[in-house]
C-alpha cells in the first residue's frame, strides 16, 4: 500500500465535505497588471495590524520618518513593529476607526508623507550566509504577520521545535473577486519562491505542497516555472471550490488529514503559510523591504475601473476606491475582505492594513442584499454545504433556544464562520450572524461562570476561615472550662453538678469537634485528670508549707528576717483560716483538744513567749525594727538615742506581751497568772523567742476563730 | 460619508424557497398531464379545489396568527401541498373531499404546528390518511385508464360528477368505473391484491384489462411522468438522490426477493415501481424538507424505511397502496434517525467514540 507521501508525490488530491461554488467573478481584475497608486495625502497606520499587542511607539509628533523606518518596536514576542510606507512627517498618534468588524477606534499614527519617498538604509540578508535566529529576527523585525487574513505573527509560526512533514502554501484564494495573491503569483513568483525556500531552510519540512484553485492557470504555471528543478516542491491544482483555502479544508485536500479539534496544524506536522506572507519574507530577508505595502484587489461594479493595486499599508480605502473611480448609489456597502467572509464597513476612513486583501464595492444588483428572513424548512442545504461537516439548521435551532449545552455537542466552536451555510439557505436565514451571536454568548457565559467561580473560592475561602476561627475560640473556652471544673474537682466540690458539666461538655466537644478520635477524648480527659493531681498536690503543699515556713525561719540567724516570716506566717495563717475554714476546723479541733489537755502548758509557752519577746524588744525592737533596724544600728553610738529607744521598744514590747495575753485569756484563762512569773526565764535565742511567739499567737487567733464552728 | 453595514456573507445563492417551490410545481406537471390523458380531467379541477383552499386556508391562518401574509402566501409551499393532495385522491372524488382534505392540512397538520417548519408530519399524507380512513369509498374510486374506460368520460363530465355525483351524461361515479359487464373495475393494485387473496397467480391476474404494459394500463406513463419530474429535480438540485434512490431501491429490493422466491404470489419489482404513486412519493413526497431526516445518513434510512414499509403494507396489508402510511410512519422516526445519524464534524471522532 502505498504511503501518504507516495500518494502526494504521485499528484494525489483528496476533497472535504460541502462547499459551495458562488459566482467567482475573478476575471474582471486576474488579467490586468497590479496598479501603483500615487502616494496619498494622510497615511493612518494602526500600531496593530496583527493578533498579538502593538509594540512600543518610537517616533514622537513631528519627527520626520524615512521609508520603511520602524515605528514601533516589538519588545515581547507576541509584538511586530509597523514601519512607515514612505518618507514624512509624524502628525499624530491618535485613535482611528480600526479595520476591523467592530469598527472599534484603536491608536493609530497619523504619517503626513513628504512626497520624496526617501529610503532608510537597507541591509539586505543572504539566507544562505546567516542563521535561523538572524532570519526569524529579520522576520520579526520586518513587521510580517500572516497575510491570509487572521495575521498571526509569522516568526512565531515558524519558529518550531516539532517536526514538520509538510509546508503548505495557501494560494487557493478561495473567496470570489479576489486576486491579489493571483496577480502576485502572475507578476512575482521567482520572489514567493525565495521566500518559500527561506521557510524552508527556517523548517526543514518532507515537501511543500503550494495549493491553488484550477481557476488560476497562469498563476500555476509562473509558480512552476519559478520552481524550475527544485525537488519535492509540489504545485498541487485544487479544484475551485469555496472554501478551499481555510486552513483545515487545504490541509484536508492536499493530505487527507485533518487538525484535530482544538489542535494546531503544527500538531499534525503541518505549516501553513499564505503566498503573499512567503512573497513579503523574501522582500524583507532579500530586499529588506519591511511590510509597507500589499497588492489589494478593489472591485465591485459601483467602479469605473475594477482592478488590484499596490497599497501602501495606511491607505485609506477612500482612496482606494476613488482612485478607481467609484460612483457611490444609495445604499451602498462597502465590504473590507471577499464577499464570503469581508465585514462591511461604515466609515470608509479605514485604512488598508497587512491582512487586506480586497476591497469590494457593489452595486444591489451585483450582490443583492439580504432579503426577509424566513422560516427554516430543514431542507438540509445547509449541512451538504458545511465544509466542517456540521448540522447547520440544529446549531440555528439551538442558537435561537440559546441551548448552549446542545450548541457544544453540536460542535459550534468547530464552525469556521465561511458562510458557505447562509450562502445556500433558500430561507435567506443568516445563519452565520446567529453562530456569531450564539459564541459571543457562550463566551459572555464562560467569563460569568469563571468570575462566579472565583466568587465562590472566596466565599469558601472566607466561610472556612470564620469557621476555624469559631472552632478555635471553642476550643479555648473549653479548655477554661475542662480546667474550671478540674479546680472545682480538686476543692473538693465535685459533685453530682460538676460531672454534670464534664460530661455536657464532653458532649459538645464531640458534636462540635466530631474529628476528634477517641483516643484525642482520652488523652485530653489523662491530661485533665493530670492537671487536676498536680493542683490538688500544689494545694496540699501549699498548706503544708506553712508550718515548713515556720521551721526553716526558725534557723535563719537574723532576727529582723525572722519577724518578717513570722509576720508572713501570721498573714498566711489567718488567710488560710479564712478561706479554708475547712483545713483550719480539722487542725482546730486538734489544737483545742492539746490546749484542753494541756492548758497549762499553753498558759507557760504563751508566758515564756511574752518573756522571750519582752526581752528581745529590749534588746533589739522587734516590731520596730521593720521600719529601722538601720538606723537603730546607725545609732548605737549615741547612747541617748539608744536608750530613748531602747525605752520606745520596751513599751512596744510591753503593749505586744499585753495583747497576746488579752487574746489567748478566753482561751485558757490560767495562762495570765502564770505568765508573770515566766518573764524572768533566762532568754537564749532572740529569734526562736519571737517566732514561739508568733505562733502561739497564731495557733490562739486560730482557736478563737474556730471556736464559733 | 456612511455606507450600510450587514454581516458576512454578502452573497447569496438565488434559490430562496419560493423558487425551490415553484421548481417542484413545474417538475410535476408532466405528471399531472399524464394523470388527466388517462384518468380524466378532474385532476385538474381538484388541483384548482385544492389550490384555492390552500390558499383561503392559509391566509385566514396567517391572519390570526398576526404575520406577514404575503410573504408567506409567496414562498408557495401551501401550493405544493394542494398539488401533492389533488393528484393523490381520485379524479371524480367529489369537491368536498379535497377541499377537506386540504384545509386540515393547511390548518392542522401544518399551521397549528406552527408553519411552515415546523410540520412534524407530510401535510399532504396527513390529510390523504385522514380522508382515507374517513371516506374509505369515494378515496379508492379510481376510474379505470381511458383506454378501458366502458363509458366515455369529457371535460364538462368531470365538472358535472365533482360537484353533482353524476356525470353530465347522468352516469354516477361507479357506473363510469364499470366495464361492459357492470362489473366496478378497481385500481392495478387493487385488483392484483383481491385476486391474489381469492387464490389466483399474478400471472392470472395480470391478464385482465385494467393491466398494461409493465404494470396498470395509464399507471405505468404516469408514474415514468413523475420520474422525469423528479429527475429534472435532481438535476436543478432542488431535491438530494438519497431520499429518492433509497426509497425505490428498498422497495425494489424487497420486492425483487420477494419475487424471486414466489413468483406467483409477488409482483414483480418493475410492477411495484412503476405503480400506484410510487414514482410521485419517492421523488415529491418523501423529499419534503421539513418532515424528512436532514442528515446525509439519516436520508437513507428514511428512504428505506419509506420502501420496506410501502412493500410489506402492499403485499400483506389491507390497502392496496401504502405511500400516505409509510411516510407519515417514518416521519414519526425523523428525529430519532436525525439524533444518531449526526454526522462526524471536522477534526472530531466519530460520535460512537465519545
Amino acid at each position: 500500500m502505498p504511503t501518504l507521501f507516495q500518494h502526494i508525490q504521485a499528484g494525489k488530491v483528496w476533497d472535504f465535505h460541502g462547499g459551495i461554488h458562488p459566482p467567482s467573478r475573478k476575471e474582471r481584475t486576474n488579467q490586468k497588471p497590479v496598479a501603483l497608486l500615487d502616494i496619498p495625502d494622510r497615511l493612518y497606520i494602526p500600531l496593530r495590524q496583527h493578533i498579538g499587542v502593538a509594540g512600543k511607539v518610537l517616533v514622537k509628533v513631528g519627527d520626520r520618518v524615512l521609508k520603511g523606518q520602524a515605528l514601533t518596536q516589538a519588545d515581547n514576542a507576541m509584538a511586530v513593529p509597523v514601519h512607515a510606507p514612505t518618507s514624512g512627517i509624524v502628525q499624530a498618534i491618535e485613535l482611528h476607526t480600526s479595520a476591523h468588524p467592530s469598527s472599534l477606534a484603536e491608536p493609530a499614527l497619523v504619517l503626513a508623507p513628504d512626497g520624496m519617498d526617501e529610503w532608510r538604509p537597507r541591509k539586505p540578508l543572504d539566507p544562505e550566509q546567516v542563521d535561523a535566529y538572524t532570519l526569524l529576527e529579520r522576520i520579526q523585525e520586518s513587521g510580517i504577520s500572516g497575510m491570509g487574513g487572521a495575521g498571526f505573527p509569522t516568526h512565531i509560526k515558524v519558529n518550531v521545535k516539532q517536526p514538520v512533514d509538510y509546508l503548505i502554501i495557501n494560494a487557493v484564494e478561495c473567496e470570489p473577486y479576489i486576486t491579489a495573491d493571483d496577480l502576485l503569483m502572475q507578476e512575482r513568483a521567482s520572489d514567493i519562491i525565495a521566500g518559500i525556500e527561506i521557510l524552508v531552510k527556517l523548517l526543514s519540512p518532507k515537501a511543500v505542497l503550494i495549493g491553488i484553485e484550477d481557476d488560476k492557470p497562469i498563476a500555476a504555471a509562473s509558480l512552476k516555472a519559478a520552481i524550475g528543478q527544485r525537488t519535492n516542491y509540489f504545485v498541487r491544482e485544487v479544484p475551485t471550490k469555496y472554501p478551499s483555502g481555510g486552513e483545515k479544508q487545504l490541509i484536508q485536500l492536499l493530505t487527507n488529514k485533518e487538525v484535530p479539534a482544538g489542535r494546531r496544524p503544527l500538531d499534525i506536522g503541518i505549516v501553513m503559510q499564505n503566498v503573499g506572507t512567503a512573497f513579503a519574507i523574501a522582500q524583507a530577508v532579500l530586499d529588506d523591504i519591511p511590510l509597507i505595502h500589499r497588492v489589494v484587489t478593489v472591485a465591485g461594479e459601483t467602479l469605473a475601473q475594477q482592478q488590484n493595486v499596490l497599497a501602501l499599508i495606511g491607505t485609506p480605502i477612500s482612496d482606494l476606491l476613488n482612485a478607481c473611480g467609484f460612483q457611490p448609489e444609495p445604499q451602498q456597502r462597502i465590504i473590507v475582505g471577499g464577499p464570503m467572509m469581508g465585514f462591511a464597513i461604515a466609515d470608509w476612513s479605514v485604512p488598508v492594513v497587512k491582512t487586506t486583501n480586497c476591497i469590494l464595492a457593489p452595486t444591489e444588483n451585483e450582490l443583492g442584499a439580504a432579503s426577509e428572513e424566513m422560516d427554516c424548512i430543514r431542507c438540509g442545504a445547509c449541512a451538504d454545504a458545511c465544509p466542517a461537516s456540521l448540522l447547520p439548521q440544529q446549531l440555528l435551532w439551538y442558537s435561537k433556544a440559546k441551548d448552549q449545552d446542545k450548541l457544544a455537542e453540536y460542535n459550534l466552536s468547530d464552525c469556521i464562520e465561511c458562510g458557505a451555510c447562509a450562502y445556500v439557505c433558500p430561507s435567506e436565514i443568516p445563519l452565520v450572524h446567529y453562530y456569531r451571536v450564539a459564541k459571543a454568548e457562550i463566551r459572555e457565559t464562560q467569563r460569568e461562570a469563571l468570575k462566579a467561580e472565583q466568587a465562590k473560592a472566596r466565599f469558601d475561602a472566607r466561610t472556612e476561615r470564620l469557621e476555624r476561627e469559631k472552632q478555635e475560640r471553642l476550643e479555648r473556652n473549653q479548655q477554661l472550662a475542662a480546667q474550671r471544673v478540674a479546680q472545682q474537682q480538686a476543692s473538693g466540690l465535685a459533685s453530682q453538678t460538676a460531672a454534670a458539666v464534664q460530661q455536657a461538655l464532653e458532649r459538645t466537644q464531640q458534636q462540635t469537634a466530631p474529628a476528634l478520635d477517641k483516643e484525642q477524648i482520652i488523652a485530653e480527659r489523662e491530661r485533665k485528670k493530670a492537671e487536676a493531681l498536680a493542683y490538688q498536690q500544689q494545694k496540699q503543699q501549699t498548706q503544708t508549707a506553712e508550718p515548713a515556713s515556720v521551721q526553716t525561719s526558725e534557723q535563719t540567724e537574723d532576727p529582723r528576717k525572722a519577724a518578717i516570716a513570722a509576720a508572713l506566717a501570721r498573714a498566711k495563717a489567718k488567710k488560710q483560716a479564712e478561706a479554708q475554714s475547712e483545713v483550719a476546723a480539722e487542725s482546730a479541733p486538734a489544737e483545742t483538744a492539746a490546749s484542753d489537755a494541756d492548758a497549762k502548758k499553753a498558759a507557760v509557752a504563751a508566758a515564756i513567749a511574752r518573756a522571750k519577746a519582752k526581752k528581745l524588744a529590749e534588746a533589739q525592737s522587734e516590731e520596730a525594727a521593720e521600719p529601722a533596724p538601720a538606723e537603730t544600728a546607725a545609732s548605737d553610738a549615741d547612747a541617748k538615742k539608744a536608750a530613748v529607744a531602747a525605752a520606745i521598744a520596751r513599751a512596744k514590747a510591753k503593749k505586744l506581751a499585753e495583747q497576746p495575753q488579752a487574746e489567748t485569756a478566753p482561751a485558757s484563762e490560767v495562762a495570765e497568772p502564770v505568765a508573770v512569773p515566766t518573764e524572768s526565764t533566762p532568754e537564749q535565742d532572740a529569734k526562736k523567742v519571737a517566732i514561739a511567739a508568733a505562733i502561739a499567737r497564731a495557733k490562739a487567733k486560730k482557736q478563737q476563730n474556730s471556736e464559733p464552728l | 460619508m456612511s455606507f450600510k453595514i450587514a454581516s458576512s456573507p454578502h452573497q447569496h445563492s438565488q434559490k430562496s424557497t419560493a423558487q425551490l417551490m415553484k421548481l417542484v410545481a413545474l417538475a410535476a406537471l408532466p405528471g399531472i398531464a399524464v394523470q388527466a390523458y388517462f384518468f380524466g380531467y378532474g385532476v385538474l379541477i381538484q388541483l384548482v379545489l385544492a389550490s384555492v383552499t390552500a390558499l383561503c386556508c392559509e391566509a385566514a391562518v396567517l391572519a390570526i396568527r398576526s404575520k406577514k401574509i404575503k410573504v408567506k402566501l409567496l414562498d408557495h409551499s401551501a401550493l405544493v401541498t394542494a398539488l401533492l393532495l389533488a393528484v393523490a385522491i381520485p379524479s371524480y372524488a367529489p369537491w368536498w373531499l379535497v377541499v377537506i382534505g386540504t384545509a386540515f392540512a393547511i390548518i392542522v397538520v401544518k399551521q397549528l404546528y406552527g408553519g411552515l417548519g415546523h410540520n412534524l408530519f407530510n401535510p399532504a399524507m396527513a390529510a390523504y390518511v385522514l380522508l382515507l380512513v374517513s371516506f374509505p369509498l369515494p378515496m379508492t374510486s379510481w376510474l379505470p385508464a381511458a383506454p378501458v374506460q366502458h363509458v366515455t368520460v369529457g371535460p364538462l363530465d368531470a365538472v358535472c360528477a365533482i360537484f353533482t355525483d353524476f356525470s353530465c351524461s347522468g352516469y354516477s361515479v361507479s357506473q363510469l368505473r364499470q366495464d361492459a359487464d357492470g362489473i366496478s373495475m378497481a385500481t392495478p393494485l387493487d385488483t392484483l391484491k383481491t385476486d391474489l387473496s381469492q387464490g389466483y397467480t399474478t400471472a392470472e391476474s395480470l391478464k385482465k384489462p385494467v393491466f398494461g404494459w409493465l404494470s396498470g394500463e395509464g399507471w405505468f406513463w404516469v408514474n415514468l411522468a413523475y420520474l422525469l419530474g423528479g429527475l429534472f429535480l435532481l438535476q436543478q438540485k432542488v431535491i438530494q438522490w438519497r431520499i429518492p434512490v433509497a426509497v425505490l431501491g428498498s422497495l425494489f429490493g424487497c420486492s425483487l426477493l420477494a419475487w424471486l422466491i414466489s413468483p406467483d404470489t409477488n409482483a414483480s419489482p418493475i410492477f411495484q415501481l412503476f405503480s400506484g404513486a410510487t414514482m410521485l412519493a419517492a421523488f415529491f413526497i418523501a423529499t419534503d424538507p421539513v418532515s424528512a431526516s436532514t442528515t446525509e445518513k439519516g436520508r437513507l434510512i428514511f428512504g428505506a424505511l419509506i420502501g420496506v414499509l410501502v412493500f410489506l403494507i402492499r403485499s400483506y396489508g389491507g390497502y392496496p397502496d401504502a405511500f400516505a402510511f409509510a411516510v407519515m410512519l417514518a416521519n414519526m422516526t425523523v428525529p430519532l434517525i436525525d439524533y444518531y445519524t449526526q454526522p462526524r464534524t471536522y477534526g472530531h471522532k466519530h460520535k460512537g467514540a465519545r
